[in-house]
């Protein structure tokens, strides 16, 4: 124990005179968690639009109203022709147009369906997927609206809510994935930068020669960012609760012990790396490569994995991330208990084992 | 085993695969030594190093270092000896102190005995200055020196040195041999390799690896009069060209 706790200090020792350990440990989650949280962001507000009127009758009226009603668009020109279209958009201000057809109203009335053409900026895409998201939930209101008045039978109206995250903040979604960027980041990357920085330098020769047994070395290795990597999950949780208003719905225990759980999946990938790697160099990259990069496009974190080909959504199976981005949301945005994760947890904890077997394995062919 | 052999090595084998690293080798090292362990890169010291520090299990044959037998008590070995890797290896980010503290900690040492020997330690090398300077900012032959005392912080029987001098000035490096001479008096075995033949001069007995074999063992005296040079160089010469 006075020996373990010896190794601890100077693992301490490590981090805290390494400027540049210190910078990744503790500025990069608080920095992650401003931008995503800030810079990156799939609202819209006030976005500016223009409308483009062939009808100008009572449900026109009412629709433009209702657009410029919601504080997602504001109406930003009113055009006349088709061909001044073109002369907007390249203004670059309006990001969409709302053609109404001519006759609306009356189509409306005598076919029952009218017209609307909704025209968005695609050089962004996002933006303009998002627009067109929005537009279509004000008309499937106004929609819903009308035909309250001609049937009796639908005179409750269906509210459009936006379950889990009803203002549509895109910072309840990303805090999760940074939450599970910066654990991943912090103990697969950090441990494995860590051991083969001892590697490269010849003092883990040193210590292997020691009376210290391999696995306590590597567990005194680990220990200090087990530790470290709580302590941003915990400064994470408390900036998403304070900063971005973000409640947390489930049990903070429930949140922690899963977080833990994950931390000591990372912790094993980290240190299969060292295993596999001769130099930091290395270790950086197949972390940054090969862990990095498949929790940021695979996990879900970013891009749904529902929308991704399926051989795609099949490699995402394999990233423990994946699952933890699971868990975590139900936990956090959902409030579920442990009964509604069960399953995830039990694969994450299946990749721990794994990963620890795989690599007490790989280690101990290394010392051969 | 008589008493006086604390390293007795017999047909000690090690394989990769088909390749044989170390053929066989047999010798026996006594107490108070100073036994250098010569050969070209590639012929197997390393290897064969390794197998008595107990990091790497020997294919075949017998070695006991210490008292203790490499296969069964690997363990046992590992806190009667000393090492001090060819690369430097201590912590450039912890101060001479912490250093001392760190390995003293992890050979079991005492809070005591780690404050008293690492006052002692730092007065004999003459670094009180930089007692609590970051070892990073010392000259290398001073972190040579630090690093062979820490190495013997935990009154090792053997020493195991694998090229303790590499790239140091031949001041450092006599002073370095000084350390290693006052080291054998007090009775400790010093088991050394080098690639400077005039080092070679310095030790009690010399065995000559190649190719995975001890070509020769004796005395340097001994192995300049059969080879009949007047220098180690040129017996190292001739068996490595065979």
């Amino acid at each position: 124990m006075k020996r373990f706790i010896g190794f601890i200090k100077k693992e301490y020792y490590h981090i805290f005179r390494d400027k540049r350990s210190l910078f990744i440990l503790f500025g990069m989650p608080i920095a992650q968690i401003m931008l995503f949280g800030f810079a990156i962001t799939n609202e819209i507000n006030n976005v500016d639009i223009a409308i483009l009127d062939h009808s100008k009758d009572a449900d026109t009226k009412e629709i433009i109203n209702k657009v410029s009603a919601s504080k997602y668009f504001s109406i930003n020109q009113i055009i006349e022709k088709e061909s001044d279209i073109e002369a907007i958009f390249k203004k670059g201000k309006v990001k969409a147009v709302l053609n109404f057809e001519k006759d609306f109203s009356k189509n409306l009335i005598k076919e029952r369906k009218a017209t609307i053409q909704i025209i968005t900026d695609a050089t962004d895409p996002n933006t303009a997927n998002t627009i067109s998201n929005y537009v279509n939930a004000i008309l499937a209101q106004y929609q819903k609206e009308l035909n309250k008045d001609v049937t009796v039978a639908y005179q409750i109206i269906p509210r459009t809510r936006m379950v889990y995250n009803p203002e549509l903040k895109s910072v309840y979604m990303f805090v999760p994935g940074v939450m599970t960027i910066i654990l991943m980041l912090v103990s697969a990357m950090m441990t494995s930068i860590s051991i083969t920085r001892e590697k490269e330098l010849g003092t883990m020769e040193i210590l292997l020669v020691s009376p210290l047994k391999p696995i306590q070395v590597i567990v005194g290795k680990v220990f200090p960012y087990i530790f470290l990597s709580i302590i941003n999950a915990v400064v994470i949780v408390i900036l998403s609760i304070f900063i971005f208003k973000m409640p947390v719905q489930g049990s903070l225990f429930l949140l922690a012990l899963e977080s833990i759980l994950f931390i000591i999946s990372a912790l094993a990938l980290g240190i299969l790396i060292s295993t596999i790697s001769a130099t930091q160099q290395t270790a950086m990259m197949i972390s940054l490569m090969g862990l990095m990069l498949p929790v940021i496009l695979l996990s879900g974190f970013i891009f749904p994995i529902s929308s991704m080909p399926l051989p795609l959504q099949l490699i995402s199976n394999i990233i423990p991330a994946k699952w933890f981005i699971i868990i975590i949301k139900g936990i956090m945005l959902k409030g579920v208990g442990f009964q509604f994760i069960w399953k995830e947890t039990l694969i994450l904890m299946g990749m721990t084992v794994f990963f620890i077997g795989l690599s007490v394995k790989k280690y101990k062919i290394r010392l051969e | 085993m008589s008493n006086n052999h604390v390293i007795k090595v017999e047909g000690l084998t090690k394989m990769f695969g088909d390749f044989t690293a170390v053929n066989a080798i047999t010798f026996e090292v006594k107490k108070g030594e100073i036994f250098g362990f010569l050969g070209a890169n590639g012929a197997g010291k390393t290897t064969a190093m390794k197998m008595l520090i107990g990091i790497s299990t020997p294919t075949a044959g017998k070695a006991n270092v210490a008292g203790f037998d490499v296969f069964t008590n690997a363990e046992d070995i590992k806190k009667n000896i000393g090492y001090m890797s060819q690369k430097f290896a201590l912590y450039d980010d912890l101060t001479v102190k912490e250093n001392i503290t760190f390995f003293g900690g992890i050979y079991g040492l005492s809070r005591k005995e780690i404050k008293g020997k690492s006052e002692i330690l730092i007065k004999e090398l003459e670094m009180e200055k930089a007692a609590n300077k970051l070892v990073g900012s010392l000259p290398l032959g001073w972190k040579q020196k630090l690093s062979f005392s820490v190495s013997l912080l935990h009154d090792p029987k053997i020493v195991f040195l694998d090229e303790p001098t590499g790239g140091v000035d031949p001041i450092t490096r006599r002073q370095f041999w000084e350390m290693i001479y006052k080291t054998a008096n007090r009775g400790t075995t010093v088991f050394v390799t080098t690639h400077y033949m005039d080092e070679a001069e310095y030790c009690d007995r010399v065995s000559i690896m190649v190719n995975g074999t001890i070509e020769a063992l004796d005395t340097p005296k001994k192995l300049k009069e059969r080879f009949k040079t007047d220098t180690m160089n040129d017996v190292f010469l001739k068996l490595a060209r065979g």
